[in-house]
C-alpha cells in the first residue's frame, strides 16, 4: 500500500507500524518525533500505530537553527 | 552591583544574556565549546524532517543537559504552521520554551507581526513560554505582551546579514516602554554591536550567524559573551552625558606656569 512519508510517496506492506518504518530506516525512535495524519504520536504508541493506505507520516528531529 | 543583576524570564533564572543559535555551524561538535566559553544558557534549535538517506545526528546530542533548549518555528508562514511546529518541538522533549518565527517574505525574511501575535495567543493558552521574534514595533510588542508573551525578540537587522544594530531607535523605545524582557535577535554581526544592544537597554542578545560563520567560532563565541557582559555593565553604570563641545578631563586649576 502507499503512504506519504516525509512528503514522498512510499510503498509499505499492509500492517506496517511506525516502529517498523523507523527500524527499516535505522532511525533511533528516541531521536525523533512522529506525526501521523496530523496527530502527534507518543513514543509508546509507535509500536501500536498501524499505517493505513494514504497515511501521511512526518518523522522529524531537531537540527541546528537560530 | 552586577552580582544582583538577575535575569528572569517567566520565573526562570537565566544565567547568561547571550542566547546562542545553533544553525550554520560547519561542525556541530563546536557548539558545546561555544556554549561553554560564552556562558550561553538558552540555545535555539529548529525542527526538520529526518533525511533517511543521510540519517544525520539529532543536534540535541551535542548540547549540554543544563541548557534551556528553545525550538524555533522556522519554516512557518502563518500562525497555524507555527503552532504545529511548536507542538512538535514540545513533543520532541524540548520543554515549554518556543521562539515563534513566522516569515512569508523570502527576500528580507522579515517576521510577520500579525501572524506572530495570533500564534502567541494560541501557544500561551497552550502553556508554552512564548518568545516571539518580531519586526520592531512598540504597539505590536505591547499586544504580544498582553497576550502573555514572556519576552519580545525584535530584529537588529535582517537575519543572517551581520549588519549590526540597525533598528536601534525603535528597539531602544521598546526597551524603555515594555515591562517584559526585550531580546535583540538577528543581524548582529560583531561583539561591539552586541554590546551596543546591551548599552541601549536590551535584556539579552541572540547570536547565531556571526558566531557560526566566524573563522574561529569558539573564539568569537567567547568574544560575544564578554561583549554582552560589558554592554550590560555599561547600561547599569549609567553612561555620562554626550556633549557637543570639548571639556577637559584633567582639572583646569593648579597649572605649572
Amino acid at each position: 500500500m502507499n503512504i506519504i512519508l516525509n512528503g514522498e510517496d512510499t510503498i509499505v506492506a499492509e500492517g506496517t507500524t511506525v516502529t517498523a518504518i523507523l527500524e527499516e530506516r535505522k532511525t533511533d525512535p528516541k531521536t525523533v518525533v512522529v506525526e501521523a495524519d496530523g496527530e502527534i504520536l507518543k513514543p509508546e504508541d509507535f509500536e501500536t500505530t498501524v499505517l493505513k493506505e494514504g497515511s501521511v507520516l512526518e518523522v522529524l528531529r531537531f537540527v541546528g537553527g537560530g | 552591583m552586577t552580582d544582583n543583576d538577575e535575569f528572569i524570564i517567566n520565573g526562570h533564572k537565566i544565567n547568561s544574556r547571550l542566547f546562542l543559535g545553533t544553525g550554520k555551524f560547519g561542525d556541530d561538535a563546536l557548539i558545546p565549546k561555544c556554549i561553554e566559553v560564552s556562558g550561553a544558557h538558552i540555545v535555539t534549535v529548529a525542527i526538520r524532517r529526518v533525511d533517511f538517506n543521510t540519517n544525520t545526528d539529532n543536534i540535541t546530542q551535542h548540547l549540554p543537559k543544563d541548557c534551556i533548549l528553545m525550538p524555533n518555528t522556522h519554516g512557518a508562514r502563518n500562525a497555524e504552521e507555527a503552532v504545529r511546529i511548536a507542538r512538535l518541538g514540545r513533543a520532541a522533549g524540548c520543554g515549554d520554551w518556543v521562539k515563534i518565527e513566522v516569515v512569508s517574505d523570502n527576500k528580507y525574511l522579515l517576521p510577520d507581526n500579525e501572524e506572530t501575535l495570533k500564534a502567541t495567543e494560541i501557544l500561551v493558552n497552550d502553556g508554552f513560554i512564548v518568545m516571539p521574534y518580531m519586526t520592531p514595533d512598540l504597539y505590536a510588542a505591547r499586544r504580544m505582551r498582553d497576550a502573555g508573551a514572556a519576552s519580545v525578540m525584535p530584529l537588529g537587522a535582517p537575519i543572517g546579514t551581520n549588519k549590526g544594530f540597525k533598528t536601534r531607535e525603535l528597539v531602544e523605545i521598546m526597551c524603555n516602554e515594555l515591562d517584559i524582557p526585550v531580546i535583540v535577535d538577528a543581524g548582529i554581526g560583531k561583539p561591539s554591536e552586541a554590546a551596543e544592544c546591551m548599552e541601549a537597554g536590551a535584556d539579552a542578545v541572540l547570536v547565531n550567524t556571526a558566531i557560526a560563520t566566524a573563522a574561529d567560532p569558539v573564539l568569537m563565541a567567547e568574544a560575544f559573551g564578554e561583549a554582552v557582559r560589558a554592554g550590560r555593565k555599561a547600561y547599569l553604570s549609567g553612561p555620562g552625558a554626550v556633549k557637543s563641545m570639548a571639556e577637559a578631563s584633567t582639572p583646569l586649576t593648579g597649572f605649572l606656569r
